[in-house]
């Protein structure tokens, strides 16, 4: 009995804890939605995602990561431009970043292609 | 004999930071691989046709590659398998003979049957006796803008899409200082490769294909596009000219075939929490 109290306790101290810095901080609640669209991108559902990232970066717009995926989302949907843009403002908040570079620079590769695609034709 | 216990108090207050330290542990997994598969637009609308037709190309170079007949044969074979639209199987026709029977005035018969003369062939345009260079192609180059041909081929074959053009595939010869890697071995007997720059003689082929996509209801260029690739190797290794054609021919068809349908790239990107 002791034992299950003691667990219990444990366990509203840890969730009560994450709960009042969520009700605060608006990185922890745009951070479960990045959580969340990871999760939902993850199984191919890449509209979830963007809703999910998009609401991230609604709640707090200073959060590189979620502009980041919000790129990569953009892509896999083929609408380079709002993926330029997401990629761009990940790159402003965090310019050191590696990860938001590496991204940004495969992107680039591809957004070219397809702009000389449609740039080209009936030269 | 058993291990003491501890109270049940201090073993969940144990598990309690241990489950803080995982929590915070699986907070610092920040970096997730994702593969992506972008999509990228055909360059044409190809709607309107549902048959497409390879009808040949004009073509010059190294004469033991029929650029020609391996162009249209490799073209047709990734469009049978990796696009949408018919092909219709038909003998290529000689470019070549049309675009001269053209330039000499409408009377003239053309190997493939009467050929409509261009309008803007320049008079006194010289075909040169081999297509060596891409200079040589010049005085065939009216014949893609010959609509009212075009469309005489088109009316022929139930108004398909025509894909046409050029294809010049030459010997080249480069000699210069190139980077290669070499194995070294330390005392321990640690491999590892280091670059070096050395002086070297080589031989391969350039591929300079242009390819000309034709309304067959109108006989109107839709698009064109040219391409260059090119394929050096050691002067003592000897690459047939048939496989150094394909391998360039490799290269160039992704961007062909994204022409007339979407193509998807697949890539990976990270996502980060």
């Amino acid at each position: 009995m002791t034992k299950t109290r003691s667990w219990m306790l444990a366990l509203a101290v840890v969730l009560g804890a994450s709960g009042v810095a969520s009700a605060q901080n608006p990185r922890d609640q745009a951070k479960s939605q990045v959580e969340f669209g990871i999760t939902v991108a993850q199984k191919g559902l890449w509209q979830e995602a963007v809703f999910r990232w998009e609401r991230a970066t609604e709640i707090d717009p200073t959060y590189a990561a979620a502009f980041n995926n919000l790129g990569i989302a953009f892509e896999q949907l083929g609408k380079f431009e709002q993926a330029g843009k997401a990629y761009e403002k990940a790159l402003e908040l965090e310019p050191q970043n590696l990860s938001i570079q590496q991204n940004y620079d495969l992107f680039k590769e591809i957004n070219d292609r397809a702009k000389r695609n449609t740039g080209t034709s009936g030269s | 004999m058993t291990a003491p216990r501890g109270t049940p108090g201090l073993r969940g207050a144990s598990l309690a930071l241990a489950g803080a330290v995982l929590a915070a542990g699986v907070g610092c997994t920040s970096t997730f691989e994702v593969p992506i598969d972008t999509p990228i637009q055909a360059k044409l609308d190809v709607t309107p046709f549902s048959r497409v037709h390879v009808v040949g190309f004009i073509s010059g170079g190294a004469e033991d590659v029929d650029a020609n007949m391996e162009t249209v044969r490799l073209l047709r074979s990734q469009l049978r398998t990796k696009s949408r639209l018919r092909v219709i199987e038909a003998d290529p026709l000689p470019l070549q003979q049309v675009a001269r029977d053209q330039a000499r005035g409408p009377a003239t018969p053309g190997a493939a049957g009467p050929a409509p003369a261009a309008s803007d062939v320049p008079s006194g345009m010289q075909f040169p006796e081999k297509i060596l260079d891409e200079k040589d192609l010049e005085a065939y180059e009216p014949l893609f803008a010959n609509a009212a041909y075009w469309k005489k081929i088109g009316e022929e074959f139930q108004q398909p899409l025509i894909v046409t053009g050029t294809v010049i595939f030459r010997p080249h010869q480069a000699s210069g200082i190139v980077t290669q890697e070499r194995e070294v071995y330390d005392q321990f007997g640690r491999r590892t490769v280091v670059p070096t720059r050395v002086y070297m003689e080589r031989k391969g082929y350039i591929l300079r294909p242009k390819l000309v996509f034709i309304d067959g209801r109108s006989g109107a260029v839709l698009y064109q596009e040219s391409y260059r690739e090119e394929r050096l190797y050691p002067s003592q290794q000897n690459v047939p000219a048939l496989s150094s054609f394909f391998e360039q021919m490799d290269a160039v068809l992704p961007s062909f075939l994204n022409t007339l349908s979407t193509t998807r790239v697949r890539g990976s990107r990270i996502m980060l929490k």
